[in-house]
């Protein structure tokens, strides 16, 4: 495949066009899908005012997820329909599988539901980071705390949250940090803290073998208390010899040290780490691909990735400056950018439900709530995105795998599917004990500036949905054999004006109700079947 | 599992299965093919076939726009009844035994809104009833039962059902989704054969489309059957017109490949618009004008498909039907024009089709108004019923439901 002309634009503040396109972009890339709300509102800001509301609003914690799960063969007898489970006293084989399942879709839910912030699309980043998978941890309790220590940190430090997730229970399970003792080594987590989370296998980064043995021995001593569902630090598993390094970290050596301030040792640890400077550029790299395009030139390494790592490092590792100098840039804005990814499972899924205004239930229906943000999040599944369970510790193939990375996304398997799914939204919907999520194409079209007028219904419909412009013949297309019914010519516009004046003013005329939701359908049915409608 | 495909080349939306099933039924009329030529707009019948035998109430319904009564174009055993001069080509197919005329085909109680009448036709409805499949869509699931996901299989490896140069006809939908895939855009067929790729991938977003336009290529099966079927038909008849100049003519011209080519589609449905003429529908000779050059290539159109059928040896598989939403008021009105009437002439023509002309020429009371419209004589779904029972033999049990109803066939197949 051709390699597509390099951009060049630099990671100066972006002082352009502010409209309709531009805030769409930063949102699609930012939030899960551009509503019409969100959009209108953003579009009264500057860039600037925008990103910086984005990364620095702060809302609260999501109220946790709740029992909706009694089913048949179940009642939780500790925890009340409707009630917090996360304060469950124990845990078995009746109810874990439940709480999992219930945990991903919540997070599903907050997604869906989300708050005018970057912070839901940085936890599903550091998911995909420091990757945990809930088959593996199999503790809902751990699986849920894991995600609120992501989104706790989400746009805060990143060698904070680097600390904290080292002695997270949900990781020192998946990577077997619990099982890490002097006696027995494993050196699973101090080989991924280097090579996936911190410094990675980047040109800068010459970390050895040896330094995956030094940090396995330093990380010695955690256990896991499945009473309490806590992590603890043991002394007596610890190894308390001095851990010498390469000369990547410039031949450091970590003091051994004995009883309870041993765990200091950790602290040194990511210390050294974040000494060299290959940590912030291999993150740069990482959320340059999450958020602007999978591939980074020599061009892009200088002018985005360098001076982005070296604020990084200014700011001591926090996330949110960072972020605002990559979405306020130049580069970011650049239009060559717009429509450049392929929407992963979750940006298309999560992202239609959006766009399209789906309500979900409430939470007093918490059973119908929950059961179809579930069926929607299995959608995702289905598409290999199965949020809380990345298929291993490197994560999604699509964020990391050359020359492919989103591209995967879209196989001979994927991509029936996601039509499939675009479909059912528009056709029927998913359905729970007689609640409903699904595509009201009248509703939608409602919301655009002028439904009644063909040519405009079909242009805003575009801009809302797309992240590219089509060819003009398409859009004549669409008019003619969709709204129109095979009429031509502008002569013919009002036939679709009265059909839809009509809907509004007679809403009893049901065969004229009839034929506008029919050719309303067909028109978003047919622009989800366009390739366009894959990216963003 | 079915995997039912979109099809993301441009123009070309395409729909298939990944799990192929084998399918038993003997199909005795599978080799034939019905061509369904929609004239969106409402076409006015009335200057279309022109009733000489009462011409005199002809022109003064309609002095500003008549047709001279020495330029009609005869019809041989049918004094009384003419064809507009646009069309000499209709003229001589009728001459030939290949075209019939249905007179005054409407249905009862006839609805004068575009979209509410092309529904009615396209799902075969009664005028009061909401119908959320279509009748070409109702044939095909009762034919091929279990589509999609079944489908293709060694009995039927094609699509049931192609539509060219448009998205998506009420006609064709089935009881879940479409029954058939459309070739919206000939431009595309024809990058489709010659494996050209659609679009530039020098802009990101261009390399990404370009992407998964050749996916969905790949996976769809249907795909490779229709670019199978068009490369085996090297020459075309060569009497079409330069690719453009008339579009009708361009996706007849698809159509006729295909069929050719071996694919075992039953439907094709083509379609042209332009005859909602409420306005200057003649010049001021009311031979020549907007209504003229639309009659003129359609019958072009349908003449040098038939000429092409016959080249390619595949006519007698073939019969096609025109039909419109409506047809025109009587009386034309002051702008040159004539408003949305009711009944109108169907043609139905092939080597399959019993010539001739069925039906009587319209009449009207002496004292005309500019409410009063063209009687129906058939109802529109007398003719499907036709189709379904004389050339695609269904039974008569099936046929009443796939319409819904008896309709008596008429005698339109030889």
């Amino acid at each position: 495949m051709a390699n597509p002309t390099p951009i060049t634009s630099s990671i100066r503040r972006y002082k352009g066009e502010w409209k309709q396109a531009q805030v769409a972009h930063l949102l699609r890339r930012t939030m899960f899908g551009a509503t019409r709300e969100d959009t209108a509102y953003f579009l009264k800001k500057s860039p600037k005012k925008a990103v910086q509301e984005l990364v620095r609003s702060i809302y609260p914690m999501p109220t946790p997820p709740i029992n909706s799960y009694n089913d048949e063969k179940y009642t939780d007898p500790d925890i009340a329909p409707g009630a917090d489970w996360t304060v469950a006293p124990k845990y078995d084989g009746m109810n874990n599988g439940r709480r999992k399942n219930s945990f991903k879709s919540w997070w599903f839910g907050l997604m869906a539901g989300q708050d005018r912030s970057l912070r839901e699309k940085m936890v599903l980043f550091w998911h995909n980071h420091f990757v945990t998978e809930t088959n593996t941890v199999d503790n809902a309790l751990f699986c849920y705390r894991y995600n609120v220590l992501l989104r706790t940190h989400a746009l805060g430090n990143f060698k904070e949250l680097v600390r904290a997730i080292t002695a997270e229970p949900a990781m020192l399970r998946y990577l077997n940090g619990y099982a890490n003792t002097k006696k027995a080594p494993d050196e699973n987590y101090g080989r991924e803290l280097q090579e996936l989370f911190t410094v990675g296998k980047g040109p800068g980064s010459h970390y050895t073998e040896s330094d995956v043995k030094a940090a396995a021995r330093v990380l010695t001593g955690y256990t896991l208390n499945y009473k309490t569902y806590t992590a603890a630090f043991d002394p007596n598993r610890h190894d308390q010899g001095d851990k010498q390094f390469s000369a990547f970290y410039d031949n450091h050596v970590i003091k051994g040290m004995k009883g309870k301030e041993a765990e200091a040792e950790v602290d040194e640890l990511v210390e050294l780490i974040f000494s060299r400077e290959e940590v912030s550029a291999f993150i740069c790299r990482k959320l340059y691909r999450f958020f602007v395009y999978h591939t980074i030139d020599e061009t892009t390494e200088q002018e985005v990735i360098k001076p982005l790592a070296a604020l990084f490092r200014k700011k001591k590792y926090e996330i949110g400056p960072v972020l605002e100098e990559l979405l306020m840039s130049r580069h970011f804005f650049d239009t060559a950018n717009y429509g450049s990814m392929i929407k992963s499972p979750v940006d298309f899924t999560v992202g239609l439900c959006r766009e399209f205004g789906l309500s979900f239930p409430n939470a007093q229906d918490c059973e119908e709530q929950y059961g179809l943000w579930e069926q929607v999040r299995n959608q995702a599944a289905a598409l290999q995105q199965n949020i809380g369970d990345p298929p291993n510790v490197a994560g999604w193939q699509a964020y990391y795998q050359e020359p492919e990375y989103d591209k995967l996304w879209i196989s001979s398997d994927t991509l029936p599917k996601r039509n499939q799914f675009t479909d059912r939204m528009i056709n029927n919907g998913f359905a729970r004990n007689g609640k409903k999520v699904g595509i009201d194409p009248i509703a939608f079209a409602a919301g655009l500036p002028h439904p009644e007028d063909p040519d405009q219904l079909i242009a805003d419909s575009v801009k809302a949905l797309y992240s590219v412009a089509l060819p003009p013949e398409e859009l004549q297309l669409m008019k003619t054999s969709i709204l129109l019914a095979g009429l031509v010519g502008m002569a013919s516009d009002h036939y679709w004006t009265n059909a839809w004046v009509a809907c509004q003013t007679k809403p009893e005329d049901k065969a004229n109700r009839n034929t506008v939701t029919n050719k309303l359908k067909n028109l978003y049915r047919h622009l989800m079947e366009l390739p366009e409608y894959q990216l963003m | 599992m079915p995997v039912l495909l979109p099809a993301l080349l441009p123009g070309i939306s395409l729909r298939a299965l990944a799990s192929p099933f084998l399918r038993t039924v003997h199909d005795e009329a599978g080799g034939h093919v019905l061509v369904l030529i929609q004239m969106s707009g409402g076409n006015d019948g009335l200057n279309t076939v022109i009733p000489l035998e009462f011409y005199d109430a002809y022109h003064s319904a309609r002095s500003n726009i008549a047709i001279p009564e020495d330029k009609v174009l005869r019809l041989e055993g049918f004094d009384g009844t003419g064809l507009h001069p646009a069309m000499p080509e209709l003229q001589q197919l009728f001459n030939a035994g290949k075209l019939s005329i249905v007179q005054g085909v409407s249905y009862p109680q006839p609805n004068f809104s575009h979209f509410r009448a092309t529904d009615i036709w396209l799902t075969g409805a009664d005028a009061g009833q909401v119908l959320p499949t279509g009748w070409a869509g109702r044939y095909l699931d009762r034919e091929y039962p279990r589509f999609p996901q079944d489908y293709p299989n060694a009995a039927m490896p094609d699509p049931l059902a192609i539509q060219v140069g448009s998205l998506v006809s009420p006609a064709l939908q089935g009881p879940a989704l479409t029954m058939g895939m459309a070739i919206s855009n000939p431009n595309s067929f024809y990058d489709l054969i010659a494996d050209k790729a659609p679009q530039t991938v020098d802009s990101r977003a261009g390399d990404q489309l370009a992407y998964i336009r050749e996916m969905s290529v790949k996976t769809d099966q249907y795909a490779g059957v229709i670019k199978k079927a068009a490369q085996k038909v090297t020459k075309q008849s060569d009497k079409y017109p330069a690719a453009g100049k008339n579009p009708l003519a361009d996706q007849l011209k698809i159509v006729a490949r295909l069929v050719a080519g071996g694919l075992q589609t039953r439907i094709y449905l083509v379609s042209m618009g332009g005859f909602d003429t409420h306005a200057r529908q003649t010049d001021t000779d009311t031979t020549t004008g907007a209504h003229a050059k639309l009659l003129a290539r359609l019958s072009e159109a349908i003449n040098v498909f038939q000429d092409d059928l016959a080249f390619l040896g595949v006519s007698n598989r073939v019969v096609g039907m025109t039909f419109s939403e409506f047809g025109r008021r009587i009386q034309s009105n002051a702008s040159g024009g004539t408003d949305h009437g009711a009944a109108a002439p169907v043609f139905v023509f092939g080597d399959g089709v019993k010539a001739g002309v069925i039906g009587e020429n319209p009449v009207w009371p002496a004292k005309l108004t500019v409410n009063d419209n063209i009687a129906m004589q058939y109802d529109f779904r007398a003719i499907y019923s036709t189709l379904l029972e004389k050339w695609f033999r269904t039974d008569q049990a099936s046929t009443a439901s796939v319409l819904l109803k008896n309709f008596a066939p008429l005698p339109l197949i030889a």
